[in-house]
């Protein structure tokens, strides 16, 4: 916080950029991988030295700063920004690992019908006037918390994940978006070895529904759940194949990376058992 | 030995029966979030089906439902009365590619310009083509019907 106040937001950005770009990452159902995705995806984008804002719009269910490992440093939330209890540059939380990375926090003890759409809409503005990025991790359902994350965005990351449930919660997020919104899938989870012995959808027979531009696929692996144990995001992790899949997700939004997603493969029996990470 | 023996007989790997099952269901949602697409299905079945009887068109209740392995559309169509003029000459629908007397069709092209459109129309009802050019002459039948 006090570095904060020192040195506090970065001048507007390039000229060729007037504003920074609004994406919301969303899915429809509970529990695919938004928050990690949010976190990993905003991390990986940040990495590259572009400045980032993370914005928790899960009112309530307040998680983002806990996968990121920032909880102990939150001191004000997004609804006392919202209500004008707090500054903004006192609210926004640093990451010291990844300078450029900015982390707005929800409030724990409020609801979601607490936030007011069009001040949510103001504040997103605001950001984009002094980010490149304002990321919103959006909460599961598609009531007024969905339709307050989703206000200010004109793109939409959707997560999703090889389930009939997740598929099915995901077309309908993708039409409740409408056409406004440039919108691009992560499928997360994939289990490879279950997707070749026929036990899983695959990522083509997810995508043959949603037809979305597919920004890449993450593994469901150990990793992912360690990272989150620790607060340390995979996108850190140089030596993570999940955390390279997630540098290279904020590559093509970014629009320097335009290889091919890649599907993950079966971790080799090598792997299984060594498998390193604790 | 059990496994193949299981695989035998029940060879459809699971992530098939998911990809129907969504299939399936994501159609039921799409038809239920689009009523205005049901509104219209719904008035051009009024409008063909009143070329050949009187219906009851306030009565006309159409449905879907999803069954086993397909979503069937119902219709519940309420029928007052023969039209006289399709009363005898007009074949019946069911099967028209294989339409040998002709004769009988072109008998009544002096009240409907586009007869073949009509013969047509039971093989592929759910056609956008030719749901649009069926509307746009039929739409005279149906107005009094919802008047």
């Amino acid at each position: 916080m006090h570095e904060l106040r020192e040195d506090p937001l970065p001048a507007a950005p390039p000229a060729q950029q007037p504003r920074g770009r609004c994406i919301v990452v969303t899915s429809g159902k509970g529990g695919v991988g938004k928050t990690t995705t949010t976190a990993n995806v905003g991390v990986a984008l940040a990495a590259t030295g572009a400045r980032v804002v993370l914005i928790d719009a899960d009112v309530g269910l307040r998680n983002l700063d806990i996968v990121l490992g920032l909880e102990a440093r939150v001191r004000h939330h997004v609804l006392d920004v919202l209500e004008g209890n707090a500054e903004l540059d006192d609210a926004l939380v640093s990451d010291k690992r990844v300078p450029s990375l900015k982390l707005l926090a929800a409030s724990q003890t409020r609801e979601k019908d607490d936030v007011d759409t069009n001040a949510f809409r103001g504040l997103v503005e605001k950001l984009r006037e002094r980010f490149d990025y304002v990321l919103i991790d959006c909460p599961a359902g598609i009531e007024k918390g969905f339709q307050n994350a989703i206000v200010g965005a004109d793109e939409a990351i959707i997560v999703c994940t090889p389930e009939v449930s997740a598929v099915r919660d995901a077309d309908r997020v993708v039409g409740l978006l409408g056409e406004r919104v440039k919108i691009t899938l992560i499928v997360n989870r994939l289990r490879p070895a279950l997707v070749r012995r026929g036990k899983m959808l695959s990522v083509d027979d997810v995508n043959a529904i949603l037809r979305l531009p597919l920004l890449g696929v993450i593994a469901d692996e150990p990793g992912v759940i360690i990272s989150t144990n620790k607060g340390e995001p995979l996108a850190l992790d140089a030596n993570s194949p999940t955390g390279d899949a997630y540098r290279k997700i904020a590559g093509r939004i970014a629009g320097t990376d335009t290889s091919a997603p890649e599907i993950p493969r079966e971790a080799s029996f090598l792997d299984k058992l060594f498998g390193g990470q604790r | 030995m059990l496994e193949f023996l299981k695989r035998l007989f029940n060879p459809e790997p699971s992530s098939v029966t998911a990809r129907e099952r969504l299939r399936l269901v994501l159609l039921s949602d799409h038809l239920a979030l689009a009523p205005d697409v049901v509104e219209s299905l719904k008035a051009d079945l009024i409008a063909v089906i009143s070329k050949y009887v009187d219906v009851d068109a306030a009565q006309c209740d159409v449905t879907f439902e999803q069954q086993d392995r397909v979503v069937a559309m119902l219709a519940n169509i309420p029928i007052l009365g023969m039209k006289p003029a399709a009363r005898a000459p007009r074949p019946a629908p069911p099967e028209p590619p294989p339409m040998i007397d002709a004769a009988p069709a072109s008998a009544t092209v002096a009240d409907a310009p586009d007869v073949p459109d009509a013969a047509v129309a039971p093989v592929a009802p759910a056609a956008p083509k030719p749901r649009r050019r069926r509307r746009r002459r039929t739409g005279v039948n149906a107005a009094p019907a919802h008047g």
